[in-house]
């Protein structure tokens, strides 16, 4: 009877996804609810959960709750600590959601919100979650090592130094179109800089106030920065209209660069109880609190899509970044789909952490889903936008020019309707001077936040507030991850560049780590300058190489997953990890290659250094360049980016090799030789616990 | 009953935020350290949230975040 009733009840969720997919289906050429959307997403998130999740935790892995895990193991009460799956599985969560899934989505909506949509669910399910899940397995039964570690042990120690190696330049770019989304989203905005700006200060207090006075009291201070940070968004509304004060927070996207390079420098080398800590606080929370607003939000409100299922721009020709469907529009949406990133968390404190090995699917492969569900919001939150709005702030001006005329101009051209008052009308609702060329895809989704969060609280008079807010929210998190990140690079500069030099490797030197971080600093700076003079906004270079990045280290994530596979010789359901590794692999590949040899200079990088060049020959000067001098360092840049492209490029196909080597000597082998701890019994008491 | 539950739920939603932040749970750890090692000092309430976020943003190359 209970057998029966449940395979009603899935048969009815089936029933029910399949028809909210033939809503959005057949409703081509009308614009339908969001609702169908959320429908669709959850009904598959839940079968996949319920089926494909549990097949791979009981059919293929064979989570055993009765053996030990590290927690119990090395229980220490600091690191390691036996956790409550739901306990861990907001740990987990807060820590692989970032910038990434949002962004992504409403860059990759110029296409129309069909193909993001159907691969952040095909996506998610098939290689984003599965990748997360058993790289958090193979980490748990092998005392919760990292991934370079994971690496070095099953397929070899040289896989694992290359792993390592481009995991450094990988964060590199990641931290450079994070601050980019940031300078892109503060430039000629007093008001929001104020905030983001006021941010600091709010920190350090509460970073004094819990050091000196209130220790350990996170709620409070807590609560404190939170009302702290709100005024600020009040305050930052008279800053932006008095002319004075405006004036000072008024920035160019250049001088905001050599803010945050500098910020960045500082922050890193800081206590952490003084800025760091706090902030992440903030950060966190708010984090939390806002994507769960959000989903409210989306779902009273359940916004019209305005934005057409399929554009144009599916052929490449799209403003916002260039390159055809396949492969940059899985390269684009990246985080919310399949994140290589998540292979370090997966293998970083959640192992640590993990009570029973089956709760591993419920966190792994659970809070992976929940990411792509982040996502999905994101994307609807820039398809209810009006398209002619959506495309006046994201694309370039190089394209659409600086002024609303010609920017309603141009898009007029394209066939989406716009008109001057649209484009008045919402800068002045969300209390800006401009919101054309706002790209980064952060002015965006505050936009459409703003309409959605406005919906439920305020009207139309609140959207410059909910609009700041949304733009407070992503610069404080991005500001979070460019400190520790910088923090993290410099750790691990200091442990590479130690090999060769032994004294760089004292991390308490100050030399040494100065060196480092400065070293990091500049590196992520440099791509961050580049970006911000490119005319085609920057974004249009970095997100792409920030996705094959991405996906480059979830290709070496699925690659060690395949490998343990066969190492446990279980060869026969390979498939689960072979699949999306493939697809991983073909995508990155694909799209690495095209960004160095396409012939359109929007997308290849030679071609457009042969541009440059070709000009250069016939003493001709073009944007951004002002000088024959900066149209050389334009061309320099190419060839940095081509470098750099094609170093991630070597990074895979070797560890591709060597995973096939390792693959190889596995299946002539008729035993297991995974690199696992020896099986141990649970202590009777952690099921009692349990 | 019903008030025991949420009691729980309300602590585990604590709890959960806590270690978002990198914070587990004090008395958890003061609990093991009794147990298992009654011979060393326990650190208090204080020591044992600077260790804590020394070691979370303190370093060593490991990410705790995603992009």
């Amino acid at each position: 009877m209970n057998q029966l009733s449940k395979w009603v009840g899935w048969s009815l969720f089936s029933l029910l996804g399949a028809a909210a997919f033939g809503v959005i289906a057949l409703n081509r050429g009308e614009s339908i609810s969001a609702i169908w959307i959320v429908i669709a997403a959850v009904c598959v998130y839940l079968i996949a959960f319920r089926f494909y999740s549990q097949f791979i935790a009981r059919r293929v892995l064979k989570l055993d709750a009765t053996r030990m895990t590290p927690a119990y193991k090395h229980n220490d009460g600091l690191d390691h600590v036996p956790t409550n799956k739901y306990v861990l599985f907001g740990h987990h969560f807060a820590a692989i959601a970032g910038a990434g899934p949002l962004v992504g989505p409403i860059l990759a909506a110029q296409m129309g919100y069909l193909p993001s949509m159907l691969w952040l669910l095909a996506g998610v399910v098939f290689a984003g979650a599965v990748q997360d899940f058993i790289v958090l397995f193979i980490s748990m039964r092998r005392n919760a090592r990292s991934l370079g570690d994971l690496i070095k042990s099953e397929l070899g120690h040289v896989p694992g130094m290359i792993a390592l190696f481009g995991t450094f330049f990988i964060m590199l770019i990641l931290l450079a179109v994070l601050a980019l989304i940031v300078v892109k989203a503060l430039a000629e905005s007093p008001w929001g800089t104020f905030t983001v700006a006021a941010t600091i200060p709010i920190a350090m207090f509460m970073g004094i106030y819990s050091r000196y006075f209130r220790p350990c009291a996170i709620a409070e201070i807590s609560l404190i920065g939170f009302t702290l940070l709100i005024l600020s968004i009040v305050a930052g509304q008279y800053v932006q209209e008095d002319p004075a004060w405006a004036a000072v927070f008024s920035a160019t996207g250049e001088q905001l660069t050599w803010v945050l390079i500098g910020y960045g420098f500082i922050a890193s080398v800081l206590p952490v109880w003084l800025l760091l800590a706090p902030r992440d606080y903030l950060s966190t929370f708010l984090k939390i609190g806002t994507i769960v607003g959000l989903a409210i939000g989306v779902i009273i409100l359940s916004p019209e899509l305005k934005m057409p299922a399929l554009t144009q721009f599916i052929d490449g020709s799209g403003p916002v970044w260039s390159g055809d469907l396949f492969p940059f529009l899985f390269v684009t949406v990246a985080c919310g789909a399949v994140s290589g990133f998540h292979s370090l968390i997966a293998s970083g404190t959640t192992p640590k952490m993990i009570q029973n090995e089956t709760d591993a699917r419920f966190i792994g492969y659970g809070a992976m889903l929940m990411e792509s569900f982040v996502a999905i919001m994101a994307l609807v939150a820039a398809a209810a936008l009006e398209p002619g709005i959506y495309f006046a702030m994201n694309s370039p001006a190089a394209i659409i020019g600086t002024t609303v005329e010609s920017a309603v101009q141009t898009i007029s051209q394209w066939g989406f309707h716009i008109t001057p008052e649209m484009i008045t009308q919402t800068t002045q609702n969300v209390g800006e001077h401009s919101i054309i060329s706002r790209t980064g895809g952060a002015p965006t989704l505050a936009v459409g936040m703003a309409q959605i969060l406005s919906g439920v609280i305020g009207d139309t008079a609140m959207m410059a507030f909910w609009y700041h807010f949304a733009i407070l929210f992503e610069a404080l998190f991005i500001l979070t991850a460019v400190d520790a990140g910088t923090r993290a690079g410099r750790f691990m500069l200091q442990d590479l560049l130690g090999s060769f030099i032994p004294a760089m490797k004292q991390t308490d030197s100050l030399m040494a780590s100065l060196i480092a971080t400065g070293i990091c600093v500049s590196g992520w700076g440099y791509f961050l300058y580049q970006g911000v003079i490119d005319p085609l906004g920057g974004i249009n270079t970095l997100w792409p190489l920030f996705g094959i990045a991405n996906q480059m280290l979830a290709g070496i994530a699925l690659i060690l997953c395949t490998c343990v596979l066969f190492r446990m010789k279980l060869d026969r359901f390979a498939w689960i990890t072979v699949i999306p590794a493939v697809w991983v692999c073909i995508c990155t590949l694909t799209a690495a290659w095209q960004k160095i040899f396409h012939d359109n200079p929007r997308i290849g990088f030679l071609a457009h250094a042969e541009k440059y060049q070709e000009a250069v020959t016939q003493d001709i000067v073009l944007a951004p360049a002002k000088s024959i001098g900066q149209m050389q360092q334009v061309i320099f840049n190419d060839y940095i980016n081509v470098t750099l492209t094609a170093l991630f490029i070597v990074v895979l196909i070797s560890i591709l090799m060597f995973g096939i080597r390792t693959i190889l000597q596995a299946r002539v082998i008729h035993h297991p030789t995974t690199r696992e701890m020896p099986f141990e019994l649970l202590p009777v008491y952690a099921s009692i616990e349990k | 009953m019903i008030n025991n539950q949420m009691n729980h739920v309300w602590k585990q939603f604590a709890q959960s935020l806590r270690l978002m932040v990198g914070v587990p749970e004090y008395s958890v750890y003061v609990e093991h350290m009794r147990s298992v090692h009654p011979e060393q000092t326990i650190m208090s309430q204080e020591e044992f949230f600077r260790e804590r976020m020394e070691a979370r943003y303190g370093g060593k190359g490991r990410l705790n975040r995603c992009c």
